[in-house]
């Protein structure tokens, strides 16, 4: 029977491991991006998978959340009559943090699981080296194809959810007070400034390259046929939410370090 | 009379995973044109022999040539100049199940030639009618049967017309029938110049197929020659298994 120290050592070591070959895999990823061919059409292709198709999702939970945002909100202000900062309040709240961070979080559970149990498929039943063999470099055409589209997509969907969350807000608050399109949207929108909404929104380029590169890593890496390829969804998701956690509040410090006004 | 160039020559190749042995200093040469079948039971290394052959493993010790060219070591599109002149049937076929059975013989064509999308796909239907799956272009293949994943899966690996074809275990999971069926095909293939590497533990199919045999056992080659080279053999591991039906 191993020592307590033992099993505690072995793991550390296979975490160790692990870390340093998704380091390799991201960093092959990120060079081979830059590097003809560039597989466009495949990058489209995926770009259509991984993001318009994820618009339903994103644009429904958006507005629930703008709903579930606005009705706290409301709560919160009313004690205090500054019911009339509702909307400003819940778009910066929305396009700062809310809405990147859950964005990232769906498509990490959509899209992450998605890519891990494709590639796992792939791998176990040989389709990945079927590509090899075909003389294509399988890296390139499954891995990075799908990083670069989830990098493409991570800011485009994050504005999706921005939107619907305050069309959701809005329609909350027109429910009680019968506001206007016009002045919900005049009154969302006089506190938020562009330092609100650019680093915030671009920094999802991040949570996309880390949704892309674990689940694209983790596929290329699984053995054990279906329940291998069960496993590795799983991992995907649950990794992938880690480190996009994890990532954010060094992302954070960043944004308030190269932009103080949005600390202030 | 001078011997035939090699299509194939692996020179002393040993490979090992995890410190577990599974080829140990193999050699030996496949002229052109010739089919060569792989012998032996589960677990010794045929099928690795044959990813060491297109380069999807590299071996540990040792060199492997492709038409006169070495390939050991090569990468990226050197690697892939050399495999576009050989085609792999996989055991399970390894179509590819997210398109169509005419995308995935198309596929090679599309990556690999300047052919415009009319004349890939009529190639890619020309393909899949020497296998007998014409009518199947449009369909998934999770529409067909074993056989004829099988015939599509030997229709993609002919797509760009390899002087090598790499056939892993063709009769696999198919009943007596069809595994013939598959057998016709490759000797069609053979009978059009195609050099055949065929890893197989079906022996009434190496017996149909095979120019010469080779015995892989434990990763060792056991014995190589002719097939009645191979029945009058001495070695009674080589005399059982020539005299099995299914080699395992």
């Amino acid at each position: 029977m191993k020592h307590w120290l033992q099993t505690i050592g072995e793991g550390a070591i296979a975490i160790l491991a692990w870390v340093g070959r998704y380091a390799i895999f991201a960093g092959r990823a990120l060079r081979d991006a830059l590097r003809p061919p560039f597989e466009g059409g495949e990058v489209a292709r995926q770009i259509y998978e991984i993001g318009w198709r994820s618009v339903p999702l994103i644009s429904t939970s958006g507005f629930a959340i703008g709903v579930v945002l606005s009705m706290h909100t409301r709560a919160s202000l009313e004690r205090f009559g500054a019911e009339a900062m509702i909307p400003a309040g819940l778009a910066i709240a929305l396009i700062r943090e809310t809405g990147p961070l859950t964005a990232a979080l769906l498509m990490s559970g959509r899209v992450g699981a998605g890519i891990g149990a494709e590639l796992g498929a792939m791998r176990v039943t040989e389709q990945i080296d079927a590509l090899e063999a075909s003389a294509v470099d399988s890296f390139k055409y499954l891995a990075v194809t799908r990083i670069l589209a989830c990098i493409i997509s991570m800011p485009l969907l994050t504005v999706v959810m921005d939107f619907a969350g305050i069309l959701g807000g809005f329609l909350a608050e027109r429910a009680i007070t019968h506001m206007s399109f016009g002045l919900y949207f005049t009154r969302a929108f006089s506190l938020v400034e562009f330092q609100d909404f650019i680093p915030a929104t671009l920094k999802t380029m991040v949570f996309g390259f880390l949704i892309g590169s674990v689940a694209s890593h983790l596929g290329f890496e699984t053995t054990g046929g279906t329940e291998g390829v069960g496993q590795t969804s799983t991992r995907s998701v649950v990794l992938a939410s880690i480190l996009i956690i994890a990532t954010n509040v060094v992302l954070v410090r960043l944004i308030f370090f190269f932009f103080p006004v949005v600390a202030s | 009379m001078t011997a035939p160039p090699a299509a194939v020559r692996l020179d002393h190749v040993s490979k090992a995973f995890d410190d577990r042995p599974v080829l140990r200093d193999v050699s030996f040469d496949v002229a052109a044109g010739q089919a060569f079948c792989i012998l032996g039971r589960s677990g010794t290394g045929k099928s690795v022999t044959l990813k060491h052959i297109i380069g999807l493993l590299q071996p540990d010790e040792g060199r492997i040539f492709v038409e006169n060219e070495e390939i050991t070591g090569l990468q990226g599109a050197e690697l892939g100049r050399v495999r576009r002149r050989m085609g792999f049937l996989f055991q399970n076929a390894a179509l590819f199940d997210s398109i169509t059975v005419g995308e995935n013989v198309a596929f090679p064509l599309r990556r690999h030639s300047d052919l415009s999308d009319q004349e890939i796909r009529e190639r890619a239907r020309a393909k899949l009618a020497d296998v007998g799956l014409e009518r199947d272009y449009d369909k998934m293949p999770s529409e067909l049967s074993g056989g004829m994943r099988k015939r599509a899966g030997l229709a993609r690996a002919m797509s760009l017309d390899p002087s090598i074809l790499l056939v892993d275990e063709p009769s696999a999971g198919l009943d007596p029938i069809t595994s013939a069926e598959i057998d016709d095909l490759l000797l069609e293939r053979k009978r059009q110049g195609t050099t055949l590497i065929v890893v197989t533990h079906n022996i009434p199919s190496a017996r149909t197929l095979g120019d010469e045999l080779m015995l892989l056992h434990e990763g060792r080659i056991a014995a190589q020659g002719t097939t009645k080279d191979l029945e009058r053999s001495s070695d009674d591991l080589v005399r059982a298994f020539m005299r099995s039906e299914t080699g395992g």
